[in-house]
């Protein structure tokens, strides 16, 4: 039996650099303890080890961000350590932290190593979220090592006795301009030491010291393409992922859910899995069960084989997901947000020469992690230690905390890498899972969802119906246009609330009243004279202990309204007998200029989309549809959008099978604009797979349920993209598009989600062109696309 | 509970288990790799694979009484320090997002190469049709594996 310990591999680099004869193995015979902690400020060899067996035990103070050490470390070999609250899901903004940092302080990247999202490492910058990391977090990152390079620079010019104006750095060592042989490291200032510096600030977003960050074009390091440090250890089998974690005296736990949605638990016949070998003992609370065994095989066993006795709820918990749509636009909104019209959209779609008016649909989806959600959480000391990957481990940890009236610091998340984090998922039910399932068995217990589990039971991007009307004058113009929104979005859950997650839902606890949840509206910059948008929130009859719950995921609202929104554009360009794009820059190029130079940066990027693609300008569909008696129909589309700073427009190039249904991507174009880029192939690969989640969320993604529970439970019943589905080119054209574009202080957008947004859209503007059927209902699988060919197929003959 | 003996890159294990324990557990908790992990457990995803005697197998639902072979992990492609040459296009092509299920993508690429040194676009889509990605990083997976079959002497 292996007990052989795990450390994450950032902690275990920075380890090596606070003293590279510290191996893993040695350090562990030396310590025994659980896992390293790296004290800011550490001295090298066993001092730092005995530092960090004292911590392992605990308390865990919050690491101060007005501290300079908190964020870098000088160690005595002239490498640094930066130290910062983000999490990286895999998108490479580990490595875009370190390139920032570097940059600021003048340093090597090879020179440094980096600790991400550890509680009692790291401050608290609130883990991932929101695309943010680069466009908001990414500032104090820069500022923080920019003012270390102020105080190193300082030291220096004490040490060299000349003024600091005299002095050049470079590569972690300080100069005398006029005489470089006299110079001095880093780490002769500072290595192994403090710097004992304060920083300012109301919060950890406001950190800054004296100094200001270096212009753009003194950037080195930023703006290169350097490989990602995650990537070899990912490719190797060497890095330990949350999964992997290890710790003496572990035993493994499976829950068990209820069989109908809103059951309840009358009783557990224990006796049923006396004779599965290794089983521990059943844990219970109000609807919550798990079994805890020796073994992982022995905890699921016991999981399948355990009697529950179960009683059905009086009342189905939802609709049937046949029937959603009906619901969802039958019952009465829990919440409406109309905002205030421009112009007088009842009017000008009366005085309209044409009005069109379309309705769509997407169903509910979910993360559906390629690797169910888990965590390890160990009660040692009288602390709790919890090995997690949720993207929010600050949040994860407090939660848990006030979730078992812990104080908060004697509780730490050790944040590890794990499957995509794309949002509020299952990972945060986990980790409160295993903690509270540790406390009550008093041993280390790792909890893991089974497959079926997760597909059901995770939170889920919320449903959306739409209705849409717009007006078109006699030149095609759009004088007027109207959106309606419903979102199945009641009851939102947050991050880390000790109410939202499920096993709380389960044992009973209620926050005071219900999440809010919001539906959102379009994001563009057209000009649209009368416009009157309006979104209401609807709920479904079960709100708690619902595997229905809806949280973050991948921008939350967005992919739902891009769809119904872009769709409709296309739609009103087709009854204009105009060019789509055309169209577009049209709506565009009327629009009064805004923040984040918005107006400017999306024609830029619609053109640099439209340059590459090489889209010759006609209306759809596809003139050469009504000559085409072929099984296979081309046809392309576009789609433009914008979240927060950041400009995307996305071409998909598709063919249909008329005789299938199936829908191929051939090709993709997205022109992106995101400002200041930190590492290029990053950002593409970043962006490529986005784009792909949101084709995936296009083609396949539903969330299936009867009356009673779900049905899509694995991915058989809930399929996603595959390897056959991906294009074969896919085309990330960086743009810059900004009205200065050299300006010293361009700012970064986010990346993450951005790209995932216009993807539906793109896929059903391009089905149009290739076929003239518009699909106005999300998924597109081959039965729903055969369907809208038979049922709108006036131009097309369609196979029986 | 039965002695099971297990050849996994290229060393003897001899474990003391339910036989039917599936092979990934084994793999996993008693040997303490972490290359296969824990996808679906109904060989539907791919991400628990390992080679057995050249294939490429779902360790989530393969007794371990019954992994007679030689075993290879993603621990073990690595040969005399130097990685694979499909491990080696993975890092060129920076294919990872999550790395979550990389495991099951790149011991199934290794496998598709050794039965067929020049796969076309058509043969690695087809052969890698079952092996799930939700980060969704299959069009670097397809670049890596073309260029593993062009560089690698595969």
């Amino acid at each position: 039996m292996s007990t052989m310990l795990e450390l994450p591999r950032a902690v275990e680099d920075a380890l090596r650099s606070v003293n590279p004869a510290a191996s893993r193995r040695g350090f562990l015979k030396s310590s025994g303890a659980l896992v390293f902690s790296l004290s800011v400020g550490a001295i090298p060899g066993a001092a730092a080890l005995a530092q960090a067996q004292a911590q392992a035990a605990g308390p865990y103070p919050d690491p101060d961000f007005r501290e300079l050490d908190t964020w870098i470390v000088i160690h005595p070999d002239n490498t640094a350590t930066f130290f910062v609250g983000k999490t990286d899901g895999g998108q490479g903004t580990g490595t875009a932290f370190r390139q920032m940092m570097c940059d600021e302080l003048d340093i090597a990247y090879d020179r440094t190593a980096l600790v991400m999202g550890s509680t009692d490492t790291t401050p608290d910058q609130g883990g991932s979220g929101g695309s943010d990391a680069i466009e908001r977090d990414g500032w104090t990152m820069r500022r923080v090592a920019a003012e270390a390079r102020r105080v190193l620079l300082d030291l220096a010019a004490e040490r060299l006795e000349t003024p600091a104006a005299a002095l050049t750095v470079g590569d972690a060592r300080v100069s005398v301009a006029a005489n470089p042989a006299r110079s001095v490291t880093y780490a002769e200032l500072v290595g192994g030491r403090r710097f004992d510096v304060a920083l300012s600030g109301n919060n950890v977003n406001a950190a800054r010291g004296e100094a200001d960050v270096k212009p753009v074009q003194d950037l080195r390091v930023v703006g290169r393409s350097i490989q990602r440090y995650d990537v070899p250890p990912k490719v190797d089998g060497s890095l330990s992922f949350a999964c992997d974690v290890k710790v003496p005296g572990m035993v493994h736990a499976r829950n068990v859910r209820p069989p109908v949605v809103g059951a309840t638990l009358r009783g557990i016949d224990e006796s049923s899995v006396a004779d599965v070998a290794g089983f521990i003992r059943v844990v219970s609370r109000g609807n919550y069960v798990a079994v805890i065994a020796e073994r992982e095989e022995q905890a699921i066993e016991a999981a399948r084989q355990l009697a529950v006795d179960w009683a059905p709820p009086a009342e189905a918990p939802f609709p049937a997901s046949d029937d959603l749509f009906d619901y969802m636009r039958s019952v009465t909104p829990v919440s409406s947000n109309e905002s205030r019209p421009v112009g007088d959209p009842d009017a000008a779609l009366a005085a309209a020469e044409v009005v069109l008016e379309a309705d769509y649909e997407v169903p509910y989806q979910g993360h559906t992690a390629i690797g169910p959600a888990h965590a390890l959480a160990d009660p040692a000391d009288g602390q709790m230690t919890i090995y997690s990957n949720d993207m929010k481990s600050y949040g994860l940890r407090d939660g848990v905390a006030q979730f078992l009236d812990m104080p908060r610091e004697r509780v730490r998340v050790v944040y590890m890498d794990g499957p995509q984090v794309y949002g509020r998922t299952a990972a945060d039910d986990a980790g409160f899972e295993a903690a509270y399932l540790a406390r009550e068995l008093g041993r280390p217990v790792r909890v893991q969802w089974m497959r079926d589990e997760e597909t059901a039971w995770d939170t889920k991007g919320p449903a959306y119906t739409f209705r849409l009307r717009g007006g078109l004058d006699a030149d095609g113009r759009l004088v007027a246009l109207e959106y309606d929104a419903r979102a199945a979005i009641h009851n939102h859950v947050g991050y880390n609330d000790p109410e939202t997650v499920l096993i709380a839902q389960l044992m009973g606890i209620r926050p005071a009243r219900p999440g809010g949840g919001g539906a959102a509206t379009p994001s563009n910059q057209y000009a649209i004279p009368n416009l009157r948008l309006t979104a209401h929130v609807v709920g479904l009859p079960m709100i708690w202990e619902t595997p229905l719950r809806t949280g973050n995921l991948r921008d939350p609202n967005g992919p739902q309204v891009t769809f119904a929104f872009e769709s409709f554009v296309d739609e009103l360009a087709a009854a204009a007998g105009a060019d789509p794009v055309r169209f577009r820059l049209d709506l565009l190029e009327g629009s009064a200029e805004d923040n984040a130079f918005r107006r400017a940066r999306s024609i830029a990027a619609v053109r640099a989309a439209v340059e590459r693609f090489g889209w010759d300008a006609r209306p759809s569909p596809n003139p050469a549809l009504r000559d085409n008696t072929g099984a296979i129909l081309p046809g392309r589309g576009i789609a433009y959008t914008y979240r927060s700073g950041t400009i995307v427009a996305t071409i998909a190039e598709v063919e249909v099978d008329r005789e299938t249904g199936r829908i191929r991507v051939k090709r993709l174009v997205c022109a992106h604009d995101c400002g200041l880029v930190i590492n290029p192939t990053g950002l593409e690969h970043t962006v490529e797979c986005a784009m792909l989640h949101g084709l995936s969320r296009a083609l396949w993604e539903e969330v299936r349920f009867d009356t009673e529970k779900v049905t899509s439970v694995d991915w058989a019943t809930h399929p996603t993209l595959r390897h056959s589905d991906t294009p074969e080119s896919i085309e990330v054209v960086i743009v810059n598009g900004d009205p200065n574009p050299d300006r010293p202080d361009l700012p970064p957008y986010g990346a993450g989600e951005a790209s995932h947004k216009p993807m539906i859209a793109a896929v059903a503007n391009a089905v149009y062109d290739a076929t003239g059927v518009r699909l106005r209902r999300v998924p597109f699988r081959p039965e729903r696309v055969l369907a809208a060919l038979r049922g709108q197929g006036a131009l097309i003959d369609v196979a029986a | 509970m039965a002695v099971v003996s297990l050849r996994v890159n290229g060393a003897t294990h001899e474990v003391d288990i339910d036989p039917s324990t599936p092979l990934l557990y084994v793999l996993r908790n008693d040997l303490g790799l972490k290359g296969p992990r824990f996808g679906c457990g109904l060989a539907q995803c791919g991400t628990c694979t390992v080679i057995v005697d050249g294939v490429a197998t779902r360790s989530c639902v393969l007794p371990a009484s019954q992994a007679g072979g030689e075993i290879t992990t993603l621990e073990g492609l690595a040969r005399g320090g130097s990685l694979d040459p499909v491990q080696q296009a993975w890092i060129d092509e920076q294919v990872p997002q999550c790395g979550y299920c990389q495991n099951g993508q790149i011991m199934t690429a290794r496998a598709l190469l050794d039965r067929n040194p020049n796969p076309t676009d058509d043969e690695i889509r087809a052969g890698m049709e079952g092996v799930l990605c939700r980060c969704m990083t299959y069009y670097r997976i397809q670049a890596a594996i073309r260029r593993a079959a062009r560089e690698g002497g595969a």
